[in-house]
């Protein structure tokens, strides 16, 4: 009797998810998305726009959007809804470590099959939403990280072109001090925004394979981890950022240091794609910013263990609650098509990920950086990310314990090492 | 100190009458009179004490039980360690810091906050045209939201800002500091905002204090020649003994679990260099932001055993004389 039920309970499972995939669209559905453009702004609106389409073409399926600012979205209400029996169906993924504890845990649709043409469109940076060979996510966002910098600002401090190796940054910072400009603006004081510049002395330290080794072990025993914390310490011994860059804090904000570059304060600021839109959001004049407004790939180090065409980047995806209807799937496949992604690159907030969208690019800027990811030869996702909230927070306190003056190289190693036992 | 309201509340003598009060031949209605009664206090706190099990002390039991676990918050907590997370936290050095930041906080309140808090109160209790403005004024920072206070203050001592101005028009331009970026002047310039947005509440506690005194004492006081100062001393002040033992204690819980002028006037990075976090600032930065949901239930435990242990001592050595007949006398 009860061997009969068990066999019964199987087969019904069995047939459920047969059907699922036959019945797309025939049943009502209510679609839940947590992204995280809760600010009025071309984000928000167009993902608006993006659920109405969707709506439109597929009028069983009805989308409700929550929009949550990103740091509450990560690291409280994900989390926490995850747990519970009644998690978003769609959400926000940044791939890399937290992907895989997600996976782990198993709270994520596998959605491999289903995403075949999605994932050869959007090519290489698709990896960063997959664990051991299967997608669980899909990127509507990507790019790689350089140097934001005040054109008129170089040109008044007689720098002819833009650095290319870190000798020619440590140049132009002089020249740029000479005239009374702030060379470089930090915002320490959010620990992220400083803490790039040790992934990029590690980038440049590193080889690619440690750094696929440290990702995938949590295994930080290569010097170069030390080695990228005396190259940061030697720079920030130049004295490049702004007074107080310790308090300083990262973005939208007057204060922030994107404020100051967008201000016309300082000459430069290492960030993100993203940036563009930030930068926009805090300028007092933004036609002005448009005009002085240009972009650089982070320097090469001469004579170093990484590879100079490498970048850091990362990108903003989305991914499908294991529990959540078949239509989830379809929704993602949506938002990873052309026609969506061209839109997407038109509102100006970051740069698209899927080939045959780069025409909805206008900005000079994003433009150069759309050419410099095509051009790197690796890009590493985001070290905080890549490694994991637990290593990425102890991380990113020791590096910060660098700026501040009190940290040293080896502690950075030391909390990341003590990080991954916790 | 609600626990303990709470379980000793019912044993208040309702239950067991004294004996041999009873009068021959009414035991039945006395004994009427006592089921309506307990019908009464039963019927009455259900509904409190099902919302104080509910909210508090099931998530408190929660919070020691995840506490004991190394759990990241993803799927249920597995990995059994004991108090494996108690000791780290006592090894950090960041938490040492918080608890650091947390006393200096609670005797700078305490040191600071009560003398000004009683010499405005004092001075605003005379009578004067314009007092209701002056009592409205000392009253305003405490009524504005926390967030609205960190985020006017970052920008007041933010470089070149407000303060750095006002010092230097003065000719004391060599005191401008980093406010808050300095990691060892921080603690003190939240102290500084942390006794501004609170000294009102102070005030208005002492205030009302000060309505209680009876007028003809300090009349008296006057006949009998005593100066202002004397009768504040003598007879005003030891009549304000309980209000400023309770604003006391107040204050020194709240010191302790002080979380969102922190929380929003210093910066993550200056936090988790230990120069500004206190001990619910490292639970958030730990439990939420380094996703250690084990290891932040259990500084989330150490948080509430010291708050409690501080109000137990407090209650038993302090406040006693002030609370005498609610928790010990017999109820009836």
């Amino acid at each position: 009797m009860t061997s009969a039920l068990v066999v019964a309970g199987c087969n019904s499972g069995g047939d459920d998810e047969a059907s699922s995939e036959s019945e797309l669209y025939k049943n009502p559905v209510t679609l839940t998305w947590w992204h995280n453009a809760p600010q009025d702004g071309p984000g928000k609106v167009y993902w608006e726009k993006v659920a109405k389409d969707f709506s439109a073409l597929h009028p069983t399926v009805k989308i409700e959007i929550e929009a949550i600012e990103t740091n509450q979205l990560q690291r409280t209400r994900i989390p926490a809804a995850l747990l519970s029996n009644d998690p978003p169906d769609v959400f926000m993924s940044w791939g890399g470590g937290e992907l895989v504890e997600q996976v782990e845990a198993d709270y994520l649709k596998d959605i491999t099959d289903q995403t075949k043409t999605e994932v050869a469109n959007i090519g290489s940076a698709a990896e960063i939403w997959q664990v051991d060979g299967k997608q669980y996510g899909l990127p509507f966002r990507m790019g790689i990280e350089g140097i934001w910098y005040n054109k008129d600002m170089f040109a008044q401090a007689g720098i002819s072109a833009p650095p290319t190796t870190f000798e020619e940054l440590n140049a132009a910072v002089t020249k740029l001090k000479a005239i009374n400009v702030t060379p470089i603006a930090v915002g320490a004081g959010d620990k992220w925004p400083a803490a790039h510049w040790w992934y990029n002395f590690a980038l440049r330290a590193c080889s690619v394979d440690t750094l696929k080794k440290a990702s995938k072990d949590k295994v930080f025993d290569d010097p170069c981890f030390v080695k990228a914390g005396q190259d940061l310490k030697a720079f920030i011994d130049t004295k490049p950022f702004q007074n107080n860059f310790i308090a300083t804090p990262g973005q939208n904000d007057p204060t922030s240091a994107n404020g100051l570059l967008a201000n016309g304060k300082a000459a430069m600021e290492l960030m993100g794609d993203w940036n563009r839109g930030t930068l926009d959001n805090v300028a007092t004049d933004k036609a002005k910013l448009a005009k002085f407004l240009g972009w650089f790939p982070v320097p090469a180090i001469s004579g170093s263990a990484g590879d100079p065409k490498a970048a850091l980047g990362g990108g903003d995806g989305f991914a499908c609650a294991k529990k959540a209807p078949a239509e989830c799937v379809e929704f993602l496949k949506y938002i990873a098509s052309p026609e969506v992604q061209k839109g997407y690159a038109e509102t100006g907030t970051g740069l698209p990920v899927v080939k045959g969208s780069e025409a909805g690019i206008k900005d000079p800027a994003l433009k150069a950086i759309l050419q410099a990811t095509s051009e790197a030869s690796y890009v590493q996702l985001w070290l905080d990310t890549a490694y994991g909230s637990t290593v990425g927070t102890a991380m990113n306190d020791g590096i910060v314990g660098i700026f501040s003056g009190k940290g040293t190289p080896e502690k950075v190693v030391a909390g990341m090492k003590a990080a991954a036992s916790k | 100190m609600t626990s303990t309201d709470q379980t000793r509340f019912p044993a208040g003598g309702v239950s067991a009458p004294p004996a041999g009060h009873r009068p021959a031949g009414r035991s039945s209605s006395r004994r009427a009179e006592t089921r309506r009664k307990w019908y009464e206090i039963i019927g009455l706190t259900t509904p409190a004490l099902v919302v104080y099990v509910m909210f508090v002390l099931v998530p408190m039991g929660f919070a020691v039980y995840y506490s004991l676990y190394r759990w990241r918050g993803v799927g249920p907590p597995t990995e059994y360690i004991g108090f494996k997370n108690y000791t780290l936290a006592f090894q950090d050095p960041i938490f040492l810091d918080a608890l650091r930041n947390n006393a200096i906080i609670v005797f700078g309140s305490l040191l600071i906050q009560g003398p000004i808090a009683l010499g405005i109160a004092l001075l605003l209790n005379r009578r004067f045209r314009g007092r209701a403005v002056f009592r409205l004024l000392a009253f305003v920072p405490y009524v504005l939201a926390e967030v609205t206070v960190g985020i006017m203050w970052k920008l007041i001592l933010a470089e070149g800002g407000t303060v750095d101005a006002l010092l230097r028009s003065v000719g004391l331009g060599s005191l401008v500091q980093a406010w808050l970026a300095d990691l060892d002047v921080v603690i003190w310039t939240l102290l500084f905002v942390l006794t501004w947005k609170y000294v009102g509440f102070a005030i208005i506690l002492l205030l009302a204090g000060l309505s209680n005194v009876p007028h003809e004492l300090t009349e008296a006081a006057a006949i009998d020649g005593a100066s202002w100062w004397q009768t504040q001393r003598h007879v005003t002040l030891p009549l304000l003994g309980p209000t400023i033992r309770i604003w006391m204690f107040l204050s020194m819980i709240g010191s302790l679990q002080v979380f969102d002028v922190i929380w929003v006037t210093s910066v993550p990075a200056i936090r988790s260099l230990g120069a500004s976090g206190t001990m619910a600032t490292y639970m958030v930065d730990n439990g939420f932001f380094a996703r250690l949901w084990g290891y932040g239930n259990a500084v989330a435990v150490i948080l509430f055993v010291i708050s409690f242990v501080a109000a137990l001592l407090f209650q038993r050595f302090i406040l006693r004389r002030d609370i005498e007949g609610a928790i010990t006398g017999r109820a009836n």
